[in-house]
């Protein structure tokens, strides 16, 4: 009996003790979830090409605990996000917003394919023009010639 | 010969685009705390824990806010240049020991110079996020209102001193 008890009672704290090891990572699961969210947006000052969620640079990590106090703090999205462009600018923001001096970069592709298409289509049209005029051919009679000549010169060989 | 000309200009139009994006500094991002009030801050001096700075002692001079550490390496590439400029007393220049060790600090300035009216010690980096900081050393110009009117990302060369900071100082100290 007595040793049944003992075993109950060594399980029962070796499972205290390994729930202790285990505890999870962040105290507040929700709060960590939307650092991540946010932080996945913002730009890591220090390795550009990283987001700030993916950063392992010593201001990145500065920067998630700010960032988590301001949630932790009850701010939206968007404030969390103007904490972050007031300091640093827009630049650290992977989506930039739409203002005079950055509707050339949201525009610009649009513009380049918009001329890129007329472009096309006056090509188009002039090549068929020319197709109109001559007939569905347009080699002259004499470019034909040449072409059979030579044409009839590789059947030789 | 339009022909030839409308790639060609397509061409030249690109190469100018790639030529300046090339020669342009990537990790140089404009700060926009430029023409804004400075940050307050209050934070304990370095060589006496017990005393407090904050920005707004400074107010009625035009100063420079020199954000540095111990670990930082292009600190000491730019440190000779501020010793120098810290005894003509042009400018005072307020030091900023970002994430640092106190003794580390103290010990850095015995060994290169201390060209400070005083530091404050920032170290856990709250004040340096509220400045923008993200690559030490970085340089304000702060004027007499307390308005931020030049930032110097990375060391201060003698070009930057000569050319930027040195005659906007004097304007503003007009």
């Amino acid at each position: 009996m007595m040793r049944t008890f003992l075993i109950a009672l060594a399980l029962l704290f070796g499972s205290a003790a390994f729930a202790k090891d285990a505890a999870p990572l962040a105290e507040d699961e929700a709060v960590e979830q939307r650092l991540n969210v946010i932080a996945e947006e913002l730009r890591c000052l220090v390795c550009q090409n990283e987001s700030l969620a993916g950063s392992r640079a010593d201001l990145a990590q500065d920067l998630r605990r700010e960032v988590r106090k301001l949630i932790k703090e009850g701010k939206t999205d968007a404030e969390v996000k103007d904490f972050m462009v007031s300091r640093y600018g827009d630049f650290v923001l992977y989506r930039p917003p739409m203002k005079p001096t950055t509707w050339l970069l949201w525009v610009g592709p649009f513009v380049l394919l918009i001329i890129g298409v007329i472009a096309l289509i006056v090509y188009l049209r002039r090549r068929g023009r020319v197709v109109a005029q001559t007939g569905t051919d347009h080699l002259s009679a004499e470019q034909q010639q040449r072409a059979a000549a030579l044409l009839s010169e590789e059947d030789k060989k | 010969m339009m022909k030839f000309l409308l790639p060609l200009a397509a061409f030249l139009v690109l190469v100018a685009f790639l030529a300046v994006g090339l020669n342009r500094d990537p990790r140089e991002v404009p700060s926009p705390l430029v023409g804004k009030p400075a940050p307050a801050f209050d934070v304990p001096q370095l060589a006496a824990p017990d005393k407090r700075f904050a920005a707004k002692d400074m107010q009625g001079k035009v100063w420079l806010l020199n954000v540095w550490a111990s670990w930082c390496v292009s600190c000491r590439q730019e440190h000779p240049l501020l010793v120098e400029l810290g005894k003509t007393g042009i400018v005072p220049i307020v030091g900023l020991d970002y994430k640092d060790q106190r003794a580390d600090g103290l010990g850095w300035l015995r060994q290169h110079g201390d060209p400070y009216v005083l530091s404050a010690f920032d170290g856990d980096g709250r004040v340096g996020i509220d400045y923008g900081v993200y690559g030490v050393p970085e340089t304000y110009v702060i004027d007499k209102a307390g308005t931020i009117r030049y930032k110097q990302i990375g060391p201060v060369t003698p070009e930057a001193l000569e050319q930027k900071i040195l005659p906007l100082v004097k304007e503003l100290n007009k």
